[in-house]
């Protein structure tokens, strides 16, 4: 009873939010698109071309894609291919469309002790830290990052454990401090280390491998996964983002700030072009 | 400390230059809080001021229960709160999730039980013989409640600004429930999080200290009404 009375006490104070939600997209996302500053420049877009409103909710891939499942969201934005793949297998994320990468790469200290400078394959760098047991950031929050790093460490055969080992829980900005302050390695996708450039001073070790690529797709929420999701408004953004205008800006953004890219547009392409 | 000379610095010249953008979340923040506190204090005032002058079995586990809400974890009042409003929520149906709405809820339930708590304690204060004698004088039940809650209001004054202060300065309820959205739910903690996240620790630090310098001039305001009439 009281519940319900505050309630219209709320409701009353701040009625038009409530009333706006039908024409509202939940899009749920990574940390890295929206620090990047990409879906500050396209969401705009997005919303001036078909009046929609975007909520954009940004958290870790893992999260992003059980908030999907559980129709809390009616677009997903990611970055897990094999995560993403098994969604769309269960039925609960449909139409998967890639839209553009960018790569990860491996950083560390400019003395590296596990002498992983140079080496080609992020799965043979990664298996000399773990020998040399030299101090590694993982993510450790399921995000697309973390989900790269561990599938990396299984190609490996290693379970990585031990006080080498750290897990900081959270998101890429502040894991790069953990791994700066630490004089620690840590993989992390090129546009964030490229944000931090000032703050660390942690050199690229490895890179340009294919495993190490970072691949973004847009995915529609199955409707039965709950009441109320948007349909049509999700299917709106994932048309959005492979379509060839936005595809454009996506292939330019970044250059005024950084002298280069932060992600290449790839829509219409499929994983086998990427294997 | 270098880098906190240019977050003053930044912060500056932001709000010289009028950004919008900073303008509006802190506008935001503003409102979201005052709303809360305001309806903390409809709804705490009330029930602290029933708890301080009644007597039943149990009272003292309630007043436990209340003492224990003064420091509920942000974090939780989010999982739960934004648990109630998913779409598959209890409350699913309203759509409120990810709107202020939705965060005004989440920081009533920290506030209420902060009022509530010190209302109780600011009653409870005033000897009972006051409260006696103002019956025995002939005052009404009511005029008796008006005349104890007036007589307290300057440690009601001080359950405004914990209240305030504590909705105001929180982040964990207001990033799970607002969702950090631009121009919609963007508070100035969580814009805080999200520039610390970016790397940006100039633009980070000046909206801490236009977060505290709001803080402050609330807490000035407030304080300047309640030591008036002492002065």
């Amino acid at each position: 009873m009281l519940l319900r009375l505050l309630l219209v006490v709320l409701c009353s104070v701040w009625v038009t939010p409530a009333l706006a939600q039908s024409t509202t997209v939940i899009l749920s996302t990574t940390t890295s698109t929206q620090d990047s500053g990409l879906l500050d420049i396209l969401v705009p877009r997005f919303e001036k071309k078909t009046g929609l409103t975007v909520k954009t909710i940004s958290v870790g891939t893992g999260q992003a894609l059980a908030l999907a499942a559980r129709g809390e969201a009616d677009v997903a934005l990611v970055h897990a291919p094999s995560l993403e793949r098994k969604c769309v297998e269960e039925g609960k994320m449909q139409n998967r469309r890639l839209v553009m990468y960018n790569d990860f790469v491996i950083i560390g200290p400019e003395d590296d002790p596990a002498k992983i400078k140079g080496v080609p394959k992020a799965v043979d760098a990664l298996k000399r830290i773990a020998e040399t047991q030299s101090r590694f950031v993982s993510r450790g929050d399921k995000s697309g990052t973390h989900l790269l790093e561990l599938g990396l460490w299984k190609q490996a055969g290693i379970t990585p454990t031990g006080a080498w080992y750290i897990e900081s829980g959270q998101g890429m900005g502040q894991t790069l401090g953990i791994a700066n302050d630490r004089r620690a390695y840590t993989i992390t996708d090129r546009g964030t280390w490229l944000a931090f450039q000032k703050r660390i001073s942690l050199p690229i070790l490895v890179e340009k491998d294919k495993p190490l690529l970072n691949i973004y797709s847009v995915m529609e929420v199955n409707p039965a996964n709950g009441p109320r999701v948007n349909v049509a408004g999700g299917k709106a953004f994932a048309d959005f983002m492979v379509a060839p205008d936005t595809q454009a800006v996506i292939k330019t953004f970044g250059v005024d700030k950084y002298g280069q890219p932060l992600f290449v547009p790839i829509a219409g392409k499929s994983d086998a072009d990427f294997q | 400390m270098e880098l906190i000379g240019q977050g003053i610095l930044q912060a500056v010249r932001l709000l010289l230059a009028g950004d919008a953008e900073v303008w509006s979340v802190t506008w935001l923040s503003l409102r979201i809080s005052a709303t809360a506190t305001l309806l903390s204090l409809a709804l705490g005032i009330p029930l602290g001021t029933a708890l301080a002058l009644s007597r039943f079995p149990g009272r003292g586990f309630v007043i436990s229960l209340v003492n224990t809400g003064m420091g509920l974890p942000p974090v939780v009042v989010g999982l739960f709160v934004t648990i109630v409003l998913w779409r598959n929520g209890a409350l699913g149906f309203l759509e409120l999730l990810y709107t202020p709405t939705a965060m005004i809820l989440a920081q009533l339930v920290i506030a209420a039980p902060i009022v509530i708590g010190l209302t109780l304690a600011a009653i409870q204060q005033i000897p009972e013989k006051f409260r006696l004698q103002l019956l025995g004088l002939g005052a009404s039940h009511a005029q008796m409640v008006w005349t104890l809650l007036k007589e307290a209001r300057l440690p009601m004054l001080a359950a405004v600004m914990a209240g305030f202060g504590a909705v105001i300065s929180e982040v964990g309820a207001s990033l799970m429930v607002g969702g950090n959205i631009k121009n919609s739910t963007r508070v100035l903690t969580t814009a805080t999080v999200l520039e610390t996240g970016k790397g940006n620790f100039d633009v980070a630090i000046a909206l801490s200290l236009i977060l505290l310098a709001l803080m402050f001039l609330v807490n000035w305001a407030l304080t300047w009404i309640q030591q008036r009439r002492v002065l």
